[in-house]
């Protein structure tokens, strides 16, 4: 009886503990990443280009390319991934080519962010000839977030009540007028909140924009999609391990880690705001 | 029954949910003008007899239907057969009340726009004129723009009612329409549903039978799948010739 009392208080412990651990480690991370990063955050660093061999100036054109980069990436997977699901929960009967269908996906949930890189590198860049630019990493990263559009939306779309579609089909309106006019934006605040969840992912990658899109440094701003741009994560990236001033240009990458965290942390808290609307709104 | 004027009959008709039987050999008239109601216990074929009238079994995997069901003469499980267009010209009023989460103007206008009706004189006008027969206009006149989930169940009910008859239907299909309903409710439905059949062909499926015998002109009692008897209903209610319709109708089982 004893011992079993003894055996509970200790996982408890141990559970109490692992979560205590990783809440203060997380805290810790954000404490470090904001006193190290906060000192060099003024108007310039934000609206000017780095200067004198990125030891000086700001990053700019990194936060620009950075958004260029983002929103390029979800106008390839949003439609792509919106119509996918809706294949998915709409219109695939269940059997071996759904599964199938399904797996693929999660695999390519699964794949390392470089080897997106390689394969944007070789069929984008090289393949099209779009050499290095935003279009081609637009299309990298857009795989990339594919998975994570297609699941979010398929969750989205299977969440409308079924009673919504019988309505509108014993109405006598058409299978794909009923998705299109009910289910579709009904669906819609799932989809955007997944959606935006992996915007966050799109922009704080390094690897699949390494080889296709970020440029090492370019004072000007892209005039076209063909055009490289720096971006925040790879500007990191270069001045960590690439500049010939390492140690000098510490507090910018310390500057600019707290802007791409702060950009990341600002777009999932938009997310979790919108999702919580969408769920008080919706009464079904 | 004799043959007259009927709008929907079916011939032998069997149906399968994959291997299982759940509708034997159903022969019957369905009277134009008239309000048919299908009684009989939970799990006998009521809803899934109800659904094969306008193809909504059509939505569900694995399912088949033997023998014919004419509407107007013509077979509506023929291959060349649109479910679309039956479904226009039979509407459905489902157990429990599914307004979409739209305005209260919208639910109505949602089918004849998306039928190409989009002067907005004419809608104006449809909508008013289905939400009147539905007797739901006076209570909604002023507050068109509201979402329609704001409405109480019954106002909800005789809303779908409304985005029903907006598509101009010959026939409403009814499946337990006030199951889910308050007793007032109720009563405005199956004063509504007397209302309606001068218009509409109505085949209502009940649980309650004093809901059956009060606003039906004629009955079928269905019974593990099988209709056990079918006649007018208040014949059928005073002098069953079946023993299982008497058991049924004086609550012996069900
Ligand atoms: N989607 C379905 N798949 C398989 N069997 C079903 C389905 N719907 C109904 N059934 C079965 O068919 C029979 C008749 O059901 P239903 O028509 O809903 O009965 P009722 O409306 O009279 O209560 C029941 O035995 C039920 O279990
Ligand atoms: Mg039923």
């Amino acid at each position: 009886m004893k011992r079993r009392y003894l055996k509970q208080h200790l996982f408890l412990l141990t559970v109490r503990g692992s979560a205590l651990l990783i809440a203060l480690a997380i805290c810790g991370f954000f404490i470090f990443i904001f006193v190290r990063g906060y000192g060099v955050i003024s108007w310039e660093f934000i609206t000017e280009a780095p200067r004198d061999m990125m030891t000086k100036g700001g990053i700019m054109p990194a936060i620009i390319g950075t958004l260029y980069l983002t929103l390029g990436a979800l106008a390839v997977a949003l439609p792509l991934g919106v119509l996918a699901a809706v294949y998915l929960s709409e219109y695939a009967k269940e059997g071996r080519l759904l599964r199938f269908i399904r797996v693929g996906i999660r695999c390519l949930a699964g794949v390392p962010s470089v080897v997106f890189g390689l394969f944007g590198l070789g069929l984008f860049v090289v393949r099209f000839g779009f050499g290095s630019s935003i279009l081609a990493g637009s299309l990298t990263l857009g795989f990339l977030i594919l998975p994570t559009i297609i699941g979010a939306s398929e969750e989205a779309l299977k969440a409308v009540p079924r009673t919504f579609r019988e309505a509108s089909l014993g109405l006598g309106v058409s299978k794909w007028q009923t998705t299109t006019r009910i289910v579709m934006p009904n669906a819609l605040p799932g989809i955007l909140t997944g959606s935006i969840l992996s915007i966050g992912r799109a922009a704080g990658e390094t690897a699949p924009i390494m080889f296709t899109a970020a440029a090492f440094f370019t004072a000007s701003l892209p005039k076209s999609i063909f055009d490289e741009v720096m971006a925040l994560p790879y500007h990191i990236y270069v001045l960590a391990t690439a500049g010939t001033r390492i140690a000098e240009t510490r507090p910018i990458q310390y500057g600019t880690v707290l802007v791409l965290v702060g950009l990341v942390f600002g777009i999932n808290i938009i997310a979790i705001l919108l999702r919580s609307r969408a769920r008080k709104t919706k009464r079904w | 029954m004799k043959e007259s004027n009927h709008i929907i009959t079916t011939e032998n008709v069997n149906f399968y949910y994959g291997d299982f039987k759940a509708l034997q050999d159903i022969t019957m008239g369905f009277e134009k003008n008239r309000v048919t109601a299908l009684i009989g216990p939970s799990g006998c074929g009521k809803s899934t007899l109800l659904r094969l009238l306008n193809r909504m079994n059509d939505l569900i995997d694995g399912t088949r239907v033997e023998g014919k069901v004419l509407f107007e003469g013509a077979d509506i499980y023929d291959p060349r057969v649109d479910p679309v267009d039956i479904r226009r010209r039979i509407g459905m009023v489902f157990q429990k009340p599914n307004p979409f989460p739209k305005s209260i103007f919208k639910n109505v206008a949602y089918g004849p726009r998306v039928n190409g009706v989009c002067r907005k004189r004419d809608l104006d006008a449809l909508v008013e004129k289905s939400l009147l027969q539905a007797s739901l206009w006076n209570e909604v006149k002023d507050i068109l723009d509201r979402s329609a989930m704001t409405l109480s169940g019954g106002q909800q009910q005789r809303l779908c009612i409304a985005r029903a008859l907006a598509m101009k239907p010959d026939v409403l299909l009814m499946d337990e329409p006030t199951s889910a309903l308050d007793p007032v409710s109720t009563a405005k439905i199956e004063e509504l549903i007397e209302e309606l059949k001068k218009d509409y062909t109505i085949i209502i499926v009940t649980h309650n039978m004093q809901q059956a015998a009060r606003v039906s002109d004629c009955t079928g009692f269905f019974y593990l799948g099988r209709v056990i008897e079918y006649n007018r209903t208040d014949l059928l209610f005073t002098t069953p010739e079946k023993k299982q319709t008497e058991d049924y109708i004086t609550g012996r089982f069900g």
